[in-house]
């Protein structure tokens, strides 16, 4: 049987992800870690497989909270990066701000939220928002401003709006900056969930986490780990393809000139 | 080339306006930017020009040779004087006028056919009809045009399966596929090898004899302007102005043995002399220009 060459990479970096596990398990063994120091990986993945129904509903609850905080998130990244990328003024006032606030940590903003919110899933949901919504604007912004001079002068000299050199050119051009950032930013939004609900909350993978790591229950605080892991690999894998699916032209272009 | 097939006309007929001229630039002038720092492109530019001439503009690089077809396409306003364009004041009403610069500048994300087609989407009356008319008579036309510049069964193509010659093709299909009665020309096959360019020439002149549009083609291959021109305006170094205007009336339709002729060369070698003079006066006028821009 000849496997394709994609078949074959796919299949090179699977083994070198498994060999990694396999070398942290020897390691663990070899020098005779203490689980409570650094769990072997088959420990975590049957604690994970174990506590499997106890960490079902916070699971649950993590996802509900990051796909809310990154859903308003993209709403309110996509708004302002339309404005930033239209208007020459908004961006002078609007980009020094957005630098600003998005150089604020994280960890600063929350108990500000918790004070006007209350513990709970509202500071995570607003958390998660922040921690993303930079990348979507700046991404939507540059998109809409990389349309080319002379492709606009051959809509004007047309007679085009700015509404339809907006919607059959900048838009469209945008898309594949703004599919790139919604993998990164879907990924940052979990980072902000899981930070508030250390923090504060009574719900969550974070929260779960908090408890283990105060009942010295490490292997189940790496299960938290590897649960957050694979949840974001996940979802980085479903936006990669509806990215590849919306806007494959902007792929295969590059394909074409590695070729 | 002569002998293709005449292309679909479009639906809607407009009556052509009964003007003795279709574009007039009074006593131009355009200056870029203010103060000291300030760059005088155009200065007293004047210019007629009447329905279905083909006019070729050659002059020294920097002239103001773009700015002129930008100024008639209504994308930059003059800062002094009057640009007027099928009698009215330009940009007062959209014309559609179809537009073709050396970058071809397609879209990715659409096909080729997609691609020649959007001006229909956007200029009117065939934006209104669009959604009707984009899988019949829109799209034959497409084809056809495709097919005169020899891209037949390339319409299902995306831009990056083409080469350069091949997209400069598509370029071409898509600042004529409306018909438009204005059609602005930017080196258009500045980036083309010879042979390729030769051919475009031809496929070129057989479009405009059909539907005889008004044409400003910039270009700085002096054959090319011959070739193509009814008529070929000479500008002088910059702040440009024309300084020749001369008429070309070799006849229709031209073919390369039309190049070997006496005359022809006889009229590139006279536009090369002119060309020369003016680069010349430049060099005369550039010091005293320079001191005062770096004084600035
Ligand atoms: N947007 C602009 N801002 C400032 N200066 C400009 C602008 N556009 C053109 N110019 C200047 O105006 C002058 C004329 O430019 P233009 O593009 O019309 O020249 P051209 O004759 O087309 O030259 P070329 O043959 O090299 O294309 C140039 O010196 C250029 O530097
Ligand atoms: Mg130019």
């Amino acid at each position: 049987m000849k496997l394709t060459r994609r078949a074959r990479d796919h299949i090179k970096s699977a083994a070198c992800i498994v060999a990694l596990f396999v070398a942290w398990e020897l390691a663990c063994v070899a020098f005779r870690i203490s689980p409570i120091v650094l769990p072997r990986p088959t420990a975590v993945i049957s604690t994970l497989i174990v506590q499997m129904p106890a960490l079902w509903p916070h699971i649950l609850q993590t996802l509900a909270t990051t796909m809310l905080g990154f859903l308003l998130g993209t709403l309110i990244g996509v708004a302002l990066g339309a404005f930033v990328g239209v208007s020459r003024s908004a961006y002078n006032t609007a980009y020094p701000l957005l630098v600003g606030f998005s150089s604020i940590p994280k960890v600063a903003v929350v108990p500000i939220f918790v004070l006007w919110f209350g513990s709970g899933t509202v500071p995570a949901v607003l958390t998660a928002m922040t921690t993303c919504i930079f990348p979507i604007v700046v991404n939507v912004a540059t998109g809409l401003a990389t349309t080319e001079p002379e492709m606009e002068d051959v809509l004007k000299a047309l007679g085009a709006s700015r509404r339809q050199v907006l919607w059959n050119v900048s838009l469209p051009r945008a898309m594949p900056y703004f599919f790139a950032s919604l993998k990164v930013a879907v990924t940052l939004a979990f980072v902000g969930t899981v930070l508030s609900e250390t923090v504060a909350a009574n719900r969550g993978i974070g929260t779960v986490m908090m408890m283990a790591t105060a009942s010295f229950d490490v292997p189940l605080v790496f299960a938290g780990l590897f649960a957050l892991a694979l949840l974001g690999i996940l979802l980085y894998v479903v936006f990669a393809g509806i990215e590849q699916r919306v806007c494959g032209w902007a792929t295969r272009k590059q394909d074409l000139a590695v070729a | 080339m002569t002998d293709a097939v005449p292309l679909p006309a479009l639906p809607v007929t407009e009556t052509p306006p009964l003007l003795d001229r279709i574009v007039q630039l009074e006593n131009v002038r355009v200056r870029f930017g203010t103060g000291d720092a300030s760059l005088l492109a155009l200065d007293r530019t004047s210019l007629t020009v009447r329905p279905g001439d083909f006019v070729a503009m050659v002059g020294p690089s920097g002239c103001g040779k773009s700015t002129i077809l930008k100024l008639v396409a209504g994308l930059l306003r003059p800062t002094e004087g009057n640009v007027f364009v099928a009698g009215r004041e330009v940009g007062a009403e959209r014309i559609g006028i179809g537009m073709a610069f050396q970058n071809p500048t397609l879209l990715p994300w659409l096909s080729i056919r997609q691609n020649i087609m959007l001006p229909l989407k956007i200029v009117k009356p065939y934006a209104d009809t669009y959604r009707r008319d984009r899988e019949t008579v829109f799209r034959d036309r497409a084809e056809a045009l495709l097919a005169r510049v020899g891209l037949a069964g390339f319409g299902d193509r995306k831009p990056w399966e083409l080469s350069g010659g091949m997209l400069q093709r598509a370029n071409l299909c898509r600042a004529l596929i409306h018909a438009p009665k204005l059609l602005m020309l930017d080196e258009p096959f500045g980036a083309l090898d010879q042979f390729t360019r030769e051919e475009l020439w031809s496929v070129l002149q057989d479009l405009y004899l059909e539907t005889r549009p008004t044409v400003f083609l910039v270009t700085h291959d002096l054959r090319e302007a011959a070739f193509l021109a009814s008529r070929i305006l000479v500008m002088s170094a910059r702040p440009g102005r024309v300084v020749e205007d001369r008429a070309v009336d070799f006849a229709r339709p031209r073919t390369l043995e039309t190049t070997f002729a006496d005359a022809f060369g006889a009229l590139t070698n006279e536009l090369r002399r002119l060309i020369f003079q003016a680069r010349q006066d430049q060099a005369a006028i550039a010091p005293a220009t320079a001191t005062q821009e770096t004084a600035a």
